[in-house]
């Protein structure tokens, strides 16, 4: 059921989405799987790592978001330098004839936090060569500020890292990088449960890009689901405009 | 067209080396307008459906180019359904099972037809997990196994490392599948090899690029082959073949890297058995095989047709191993090696008869081309000579696509 309050269209670089579901490919045991979750989640954009599905792969997830009609989003996951991002961003823009990009560059293994400044970096170069950026960051307003300034077309904040399912946590920062920001915010990264993608909706988010709380779900199609209703769940919860949080009861209806 | 026409057509032009080659079958001749087979790839899937079919009185001839590149040869052989189970794909573990409950026989009867020994090792396998984090998602994979009824044994980090205390201290726990096996798929190819030859089965050198409706297979020398039935079988290298309807879904190449090594001379062993780990979300394997080899992989990437060794590649599989057993340094490099698994859109295999009259798969094994060889070679026989499935592999029908 469409619901105009709910399911307005949000906007990234002048394309207009009405899903505010973004997801990734990573870690889905078949293509089949995969298909069937991104299917089930409605989602109009994904993202895939260049260097982890060459674009000229067969039966790939590239043919997969194809004949779904979903938009590719190609993204820069393993690169540690801004040159190693930039170069990558590149050879995407070549074979996919996009000049859209996900950008990551990670810090470590271990946490593959964001390295700032060769995100910043990175992100410079790129909005200079004409890409649309999508920069995966910090939860830190600082940086989020200094990307929207380089021209990056929405900024992307984690909740938690990579991969970890842990959910938001620094709702308090998402929500200062949301009140500063006039493009989009698009939290990324870290979402476990579907709590966690209606809480980043109910904080002002314009929209939730998750990977792995689906993928790796015991059954991603459901999860997938699961998802669709968390994010307009907490997209309407944040256009109703919740009640203030009281320490005692009211009544709902008055005492006689 | 009728019989005699067929035969007429089973070699329209000889291939090299091969002439008259029908009269040098042991096995009896016959009519049967399903008896001539061309077998289009020279894999384990291959070879062991050309086995079995010249079992049953067929006349087989396997084509497979000279300088094929056959992911049975790097596979490390890992027979290890309980250790591979995925949620989703609980169907492709219990063929796995399956399969793996044949082996023992299967290798019993190859290796009398061959002669040759396969390297099956019956050590079990176990499984490990690094951190906290991997110990959560083994015990998911131990919760699975128990659910589908695989008798699996829940171990801590202590009585990991009682088995193999070459173990770094710091694994967690693990999970003991006695039944998860090993083989080496290069002696167990050749095996397949030999007794396919003793068995009648012909060799045509050379590769494939058509097969026509009416099933002639046209090679890239120039040469026609004729048959009642074609089986296509070259894993994802069969995307480059042309059929006459597209009955094979496309299957994507997954490539994986890995280490063939060996321990200097004189060495204790450095696991007993193979040993899973999942390294801080990342898997590794090392399996140890008889005459001292220990295979280390292996990676999983989607690159295409993409055959390059690669640093980080390596370089992956070295960091994960050292990690779980820091007395790999100590192993002697013998081989890098890459191959192409042949993945189908839901990871399971496309076995038996397709849309096109007498055009049969035995395709698209992904990670488990060597553990479903018996399996596969018992459905293909049938396949062959009855035109059906039996139940264990009816799931994995070719033409369960068509819909």
């Amino acid at each position: 059921m469409f619901d105009p309050h709910v399911d307005d269209p949000f906007t990234i670089a002048g394309t207009a989405f009405s899903s505010r579901l973004i997801t990734g490919t990573g870690g889905a045991p078949s293509i089949d799987v995969l298909e069937e979750a991104l299917v089930t989640s409605g989602t109009e954009l994904t993202t895939v790592a260049l260097r982890h599905v060459s674009p000229t792969q067969e039966g790939s997830v590239w043919d997969v978001l194809r004949r779904n009609k979903i938009r590719p989003l190609p993204n820069t996951a393993g690169c540690f330098t801004a040159a190693d991002a930039v170069r990558t961003a590149r050879l995407g823009r070549e074979a996919l004839e996009t000049d859209w990009v996900k950008l990551e560059v990670i810090a470590d293994e271990r946490t593959l936090l964001p390295d700032p400044v060769e995100l910043l970096e990175a992100a410079e170069t790129l909005v200079d060569e004409g890409f649309t950026v999508l920069p995966y960051t910090n939860d830190d307003p600082v940086l989020a500020r200094r990307l929207e300034q380089v021209g990056c077309a929405a900024v992307m904040p984690l909740a938690a890292p990579i991969g970890s399912g842990l959910g938001i946590r620094n709702p308090h920062n998402l929500e200062l990088i949301v009140e500063q920001t006039e493009v989009p915010v698009i939290v990324d990264a870290g979402i476990g449960t579907a709590s966690d993608a209606a809480l980043a909706m109910e904080l002002g988010c314009d929209a939730v890009l998750l990977a792995t709380a689906v993928t790796r779900a015991q059954e991603p199609g459901l999860m997938a689901a699961a998802m669709r209703d968390a994010v307009r769940a907490g997209r309407a919860a944040r256009l109703a405009g919740r009640i203030p949080v009281r320490r005692y009861a009211q009544a709902s209806s008055p005492m006689p | 067209m009728n019989a005699a026409d067929r035969t007429n057509l089973i070699r329209i032009m000889p291939a090299k080396g091969v002439e008259g080659s029908a009269m040098r079958t042991s096995h009896p001749t016959n009519d049967r307008r399903d008896s001539r087979v061309v077998v289009v790839g020279g894999g384990l899937a291959g070879r062991v459906t050309a086995w079995r079919a010249a079992q049953q009185g067929l006349d087989v001839t396997v084509v497979e180019p000279s300088d094929a590149r056959s992911a049975s040869r790097v596979a490390a052989g890992m027979l290890t359904p309980a250790t591979e189970a995925v949620f989703g794909e609980e169907p492709l573990m219990e063929f796995g099972v399956y399969s793996a409950s044949l082996y023992a026989d299967f290798v019993a009867e190859l290796e009398a037809a061959s002669g040759v020994p396969v390297g099956h090792r019956s050590t079990g396998t176990l499984m490990v997990a690094f951190d906290r984090d991997d110990l959560a998602v083994l015990t998911d994979l131990h919760e699975l196994q128990q659910r589908l009824g695989i008798p699996t044994e829940r171990l801590t980090g202590r009585e990991c490392r009682g088995l193999e205390p070459m173990l770094a201290p710091s694994v967690r726990g693990g999970v003991l599948a006695s039944a998860d096996h090993s083989v080496d798929p290069r002696r167990l190819l050749d095996a397949l090899a030999a007794a396919g030859a003793h068995a009648g089965v012909h060799e045509v050198t050379d590769r494939a690029v058509e097969v026509t409706g009416s099933l002639r297979v046209h090679l890239a020398g120039g040469e026609t082959l004729g048959a009642d039935q074609v089986v296509l079988a070259a894993g994802c290298w069969g995307n480059g073949i042309t059929l006459p309807e597209p009955v094979v879904p496309t299957l994507r190449p997954v490539k994986g890297q890995l280490l063939r090594t060996r321990l200097p001379g004189g060495s204790e062993p450095l696991v007993h058995r193979t040993v899973r780990g999942l390294v801080k979300g990342s898997p590794v394997y090392l399996v140890p095989r008889e005459d001292g080899e220990i295979v280390v992989g292996a990676t999983q990437e989607e690159r295409g047709h993409d055959e390059s060794l690669t640093v980080g590649g390596l370089w992956q599989v070295l960091r994960d191993a050292r990690e779980l057993v820091p007395g790999v340094t100590e192993l002697e490099v013998t081989e890098a090696c890459v191959g192409l698994r042949p993945g189908s859109p839901d990871n399971e295999p496309l076995l038996g008869p397709t849309r096109v009259p007498g055009l049969h798969l035995a395709a698209g094994h992904f990670r488990h081309g060597v553990l479903l060889t018996p399996a596969t070679g018992e459905a293909m026989a049938q396949a062959l000579t009855e035109g059906s499935l039996p139940s264990p592999a009816r799931r994995f029908s070719a033409d369960r696509e068509d819909t």
